[in-house]
């Protein structure tokens, strides 16, 4: 309790970080109860009113309406689950696979082992990340769980990286040592001395992620890879938006204002908490 | 030989490894595809021994090591297959639209990095003031913003409401012809003694590289930041301050370099960025490059097309890694005994 207390005192010294946490919670209370809150929830959907087909933002559609007639405003906040799911499976996928290679390369460091290991994870980091995610997107059917799994790919060599440098610092340690001489398996060293050691960089880097993996989705969405329509997807919004602009520019600007707001509150979040736990920024 | 030079040799020779790895991934992803390859080429109307005899010319037949070899020779080659879509050497596109999309890159990619140092030098002498305040506030909003968001807001804002830059016209305004001599418009506008070509192809890469440099650019800026106020605390720079050498000296002589490193060194994973969001900043401003090209490639599934694009990235993103790697090599003294032990 008093740890925790001197935790959030460290937190909340720098205010954008408070405003971070703010924005966050507010895009996970939409994301998970969204759809009961909109003002119109049959419009996440496939559903057609041609009678109020592109219409401006007024007090009655907050962002105004796209060209089927549906309440953007409801749509935003309908596609917040699905950006949600990608960060959350995308990076609890990719960070123990990575932490998992990085942790077996690290801990036999010279050996044969750690070269192909960490040769492997190097040949991952050398192809631009977006490229290989929609060629991999674009080979499988283009959808929600096909952009997951193109992403998840190309992130988890990142957490392999990052538990590469802590092992392989830690492997010296006078703990790991004696642990090896009382004759401990591998699982244990891996999971109960390095990984409690690793967590708060892995944690730290996952929140500063998170706001990446959203950009990257909605980048492949905007692609026309990822969510396919009726459903909403803030990329997909956007780029069906784009070709009505400027007459209808509400189309375009209230998904884009949604998709900032949304990354830029992760990344404070991600700031403050590693301000807290005293982690560096790479 | 000295030192410097092994250190470089051996960074070559991992090059060259990373270069053969990704070369496999890629040959994976070619034959991971659903579908017979020959009749995904050849299309559903031709019959099946004209088919088989493709196969057999292509080594399909062939086990999968001896694929990727026949497949590899050729690649070293230069030769990247036909495109299934067009027909044409895929090789060939890419000699017309790769300069279209390097000419962008190297804009997005290497002017912004002084405007990033620049801004992450002020923000660390202003640190905790408004100047500082500035730069770090505006760069989370900055950061935040998707490179195609960026697009979309520039076509918006530059495009349709103040029309004052080019934003959909390609590369050049109607009116100019400039011939091709290193397919960079600007430069080849210039050697060919036409100063106001060269002005107009400047303009029309202004919103696409902006759109590309903005992220990476503040990324950069407070990377520089955070390294210049971690180096202002260590001993050496208290030691010479009580020196009484002036604040000026030391922030040129013995704070920036170090505190430039890192920046340096992470710049050659910002290309790889940028190269991917290529793909759809051209895409938006109608810009006639690779990235248009292979995007069309992706949609289309031209998977030579798609295969020779991701390779060719690839090699120019370890490329980029390796000359990254020597200036940090030459601007670095510690790296450079440490890495030739």
């Amino acid at each position: 309790m008093e740890a925790l207390k001197r935790n959030w005192l460290k937190f909340s010294e720098s205010k954008i970080s408070v405003i971070g946490l703010v924005i966050v919670s507010a895009f996970l209370l939409l994301a998970i109860f969204g759809k009961y809150m909109v003002p119109y929830p049959e419009h996440i959907g496939s559903y057609v009113d041609f009678a109020n087909a592109g219409l401006a933002p007024s007090s009655k559609h907050l962002c105004g309406t796209d060209l089927m007639g549906r309440d953007i405003f409801s749509r935003i906040i309908g596609s917040f689950r699905n950006t949600l799911l990608m960060g959350v499976i995308v990076l609890c996928i990719s960070a123990p696979v990575g932490f998992i290679v990085g942790v077996i390369a690290g801990y036999n460091k010279g050996k044969l082992i750690d070269t192909v290991l960490m040769r492997i994870t190097d040949i991952f980091l050398a192809i631009p990340p977006l490229v290989l995610a929609l060629a991999i997107a674009s080979v499988l059917e283009p959808n929600l769980t096909n952009s997951m799994l193109a992403i998840t790919v190309m992130w988890w060599p990142w957490y392999a990286r990052l538990s590469y440098g802590v092992t392989s610092s830690l492997r010296s340690e006078n703990y790991i040592i004696y642990a090896e001489l009382v004759g401990a398996k591998l699982p244990h060293i891996i999971f109960k001395e390095i990984l409690p050691n690793c967590l708060s960089a892995v944690l730290t880097k996952m929140t500063l992620d998170m706001g990446y993996v959203i950009i990257m989705g909605a980048t492949l969405s905007y692609a026309g890879l990822g969510e396919q329509a009726p459903k909403p997807a803030l990329g997909s919004m956007i780029s069906s938006g784009v070709k009505y602009m400027p007459g209808q520019w509400w189309l375009t600007i209230f998904p884009a204002i949604a998709i900032i707001l949304i990354v830029l509150g992760f990344n404070l979040l991600g700031d403050g908490i590693s301000n807290m736990l005293g982690t560096e920024e790479n | 030989m000295s030192k410097l030079h092994v250190t470089i040799l051996k960074r070559l020779g991992w090059a060259l490894v990373v270069l053969f790895g990704l070369s496999v991934i890629i040959f994976s992803l070619m034959r991971i595809i659903p579908g017979d390859p020959a009749r995904l080429a050849l299309g559903p109307t031709v019959p099946e021994e004209i088919v088989e005899q493709y196969r057999e010319r292509m080594h399909y037949n062939d086990p999968l090591p001896m694929q990727y070899y026949y497949w590899i020779s050729g690649v070293v080659k230069g030769d990247l297959g036909a495109s299934t879509v067009t027909h044409r050497s895929v090789t060939r596109d890419f000699a017309e639209f790769l300069p279209a999309t390097l000419e962008l890159v190297i804009w997005a990619g290497i002017p912004p990095i002084f405007f990033a140092l620049l801004l992450g030098v002020l923000g660390a002498m202003y640190n905790n003031r408004w100047p500082d305040y500035i730069i770090r506030f505006s760069s989370y909003i900055i950061i935040a913003t998707p490179a195609f968001v960026w697009a979309v807001l520039f076509l918006l804002i530059f495009g349709y409401w103040f029309p004052i830059l080019p934003s959909i016209g390609g590369r050049i305004s109607m009116g100019y012809s400039v011939p091709p001599v290193t397919g960079l418009m600007v430069l080849d506008a210039l050697i060919d003694g036409q100063p106001a070509a060269a002005w107009d192809a400047f303009l029309h890469l202004l919103l696409p590289s902006l759109a590309l440099a903005l992220g990476h650019t503040m990324q950069e800026a407070r990377l520089t930041r955070s390294y210049m106020l971690e180096n202002a605390g260590k001993d050496y720079i208290t030691m010479i301050t009580s020196q009484g050498v002036p604040r000026e000296v030391i922030n040129r002589q013995f704070l920036l370099k170090p505190s430039v490193i890192p920046t340096v060194s992470i710049m050659g994973l910002d290309i790889a960025a940028i190269f991917g969001n290529a793909f759809l900043v051209e895409t938006i401003f109608n810009w006639p490059g690779i990235s248009r090209y292979a995007m069309n490639a992706i949609l289309g599934k031209d998977i030579n097309a798609v295969c020779g694009v991701v390779l060719l990235l690839g090699v120019i993103f370890i490329l980029t890694n390796l000359l990254v790697d020597i200036v940090v090599i030459m601007l670095d003294p510690r790296m450079r005994q440490s890495r030739s032990k």
